[in-house]
């Protein structure tokens, strides 16, 4: 689950160079690169939490 | 911010740029003191010669290749490919050992010199996260990995006329003003790289045995000196301020009239940092915590890192003034909601401090598509180089294990892996989660 968060953070950052090669509107662009972001805090938050369950069953 | 591209440096500007730089190791003086001080006094010798250690092999280690990836001294154009039908630098293509540094032009030389203070601090910081169980090889082979490639991958792409540099010029994101991703003080070169790097190594070598015990709450295990931390703090400040001006002059090429405000700007945002987490611990706790007022003051410093020579003064003290907030709340939610082991609060002072710095210097500094490029660069640094330093660090792991032995932990790192402790004459308590 871990890994599965670390990679989708590097498909949001695919998603914010996707932006700025696709639109040309500032508007539309910033959007766009907002949501690459907000799916790298996903893929973090994944990431977070398939640490935290791993942690769980190894605790002392 | 190509130096490279900028106009001849003058001699007084000169002289000033490298009697700042002359100051700038105070801000690697005063982390390497606070993370001393926020571990525990059986492995206080270890943390320090440990940074030590960190700043000798990064200093040798960028020399003899990572200055060639970050293109610190003229060598070429850098690596590029074209996509979309645009140009992308994504490799620096500089000299190997350094060679040509006294045929380089005087801002080159001064480049280098920042870069080699910017790694060194970038690397010490996650060794204050992995305090107490942390081996000292270990840190010193992170290390080597952070100054041969990710740093300047990270420092060409920010200040060496990469591809995040040259988003206004590639894709017009700022308005027409060539200025792209801006880092001046490297919050995002230095700090989130700092911090992130925290993050993957306080998840490889896991938290502090006894820390996070089976049922209930998280043990506390406070820093054993506070006065080095809270000194920490204020050797910090000197550096920062002659950081922050520096980065001014070298990425923004500022006028030595905006120096002034830069400084004033990095001791505002540290101030009202100090003051929101104060404030906020004195409310959640009844009392100041001294720590996480450490903390707090820090996260100001390095959001001033982003946006001291961007910004007004009060928006220097509204940008420390939430970093202040968040700082104390991100560490109790990184401790006891996350279970994240982080002794010295990197990722919540180096790495969240950094990204919030980044983002307000995007939308307080009134520079038409600035936000499209910080937020582009944010997503630089969490996007590519988390996945990236995690995976290199868990490749590092296998070869040289990061975390100490069981004995080793309990008896302390100092006298695990130096033979002594750092105070011989006190006595040492036994740690009651070994029950």
């Amino acid at each position: 689950m871990k890994y599965a968060g670390l990679l989708v953070m590097p498909a949001g950052f695919f998603l914010s160079i996707a932006a700025l090669v696709l639109f040309a509107d500032p508007i539309e662009r910033s959007v766009f690169v907002l949501c690459g972001l907000l799916v790298e805090l996903l893929g973090l938050g994944v990431a977070v939490r398939g640490h935290m369950l791993a942690r769980g069953e190894s605790r002392p | 911010m190509n130096p490279t591209t900028s106009s001849a440096m003058s001699d007084s500007v000169f002289a000033l740029t490298f009697a700042l730089l002359l100051l700038a190791p105070l801000a690697i003086a005063g982390v390497a003191l606070i993370n001393a001080g926020l571990g525990r006094s059986r492995s206080a010798a270890q943390a320090l010669l440990g940074s030590l250690a960190i700043v000798a092999v990064t200093a040798i280690v960028f020399a003899l290749v990572g200055s060639a990836f970050a293109g610190s001294l003229p060598g070429g154009a850098g690596h590029t490919f074209h996509l979309a039908g645009k140009p992308w630098n994504w490799l620096g293509t500089g000299p190997f050992l350094l060679s040509g540094l006294g045929s380089a032009p005087v801002q080159s030389q001064l480049v280098l010199v920042f870069e080699f203070l910017a790694v060194a601090l970038a690397a010490i910081i996650p060794w204050g996260s992995g305090a107490d169980r942390w081996r000292l090889t270990a840190g010193c082979a992170t290390a080597a990995v952070l100054a041969a490639f990710v740093f300047p991958l990270a420092a060409h792409w920010i200040w060496g006329g990469g591809w995040l540099s040259q988003l206004a010029v590639n894709f017009g994101t700022s308005g027409g003003e060539a200025a792209g991703f801006l880092d001046p003080g490297g919050a995002g070169t230095v700090h989130v790289l700092g911090g992130l790097s925290a993050l993957a190594v306080i998840w490889i070598a896991g938290p502090r045995r006894g820390k996070f015990p089976k049922e209930g709450f998280s043990t506390a295990m406070p820093g054993h000196n506070a006065v080095y931390v809270l000194f920490g703090c204020l050797v910090s400040l000197a550096g920062w301020i002659a950081w922050n001006s520096a980065g001014a002059i070298l990425w923004l090429n500022a006028p030595l009239a905006a120096l002034p405000q830069t400084a004033i700007n990095t001791l505002l945002s540290a101030s009202a940092a100090l003051a929101a987490t104060f404030t906020v611990t004195r409310i959640r706790f009844g009392k100041p915590d001294a720590s996480l007022c450490a903390n707090g003051w820090m996260s100001g410093l390095v959001t001033s890192s982003a946006c001291a020579a961007l910004v007004s003064p009060i928006v220097a003290i509204f940008a420390g003034m939430v970093a202040g907030i968040l700082t104390p709340l991100l560490v109790e939610l990184l401790e006891l909601a996350l279970s994240v082991d982080d002794p010295s609060g990197a990722i919540s002072v180096h790495a969240a401090a950094g990204l919030w710095g980044l983002l307000a210097a995007g939308i307080f500094s009134h520079r038409p598509g600035q936000f499209v490029a910080q937020v582009v660069g944010i997503a630089t640094l969490l996007g590519v180089f988390f996945p990236l330093v995690y995976l290199l660090f868990r490749l590092l792991n296998r070869v040289v294990p990061f975390r100490v032995d069981p004995d080793g932990e309990r008896i302390g790192m100092d006298l695990h892996e130096l033979g002594g402790g750092a105070y011989p004459e006190f006595v040492i308590h036994r740690d009651e989660s070994y029950r």
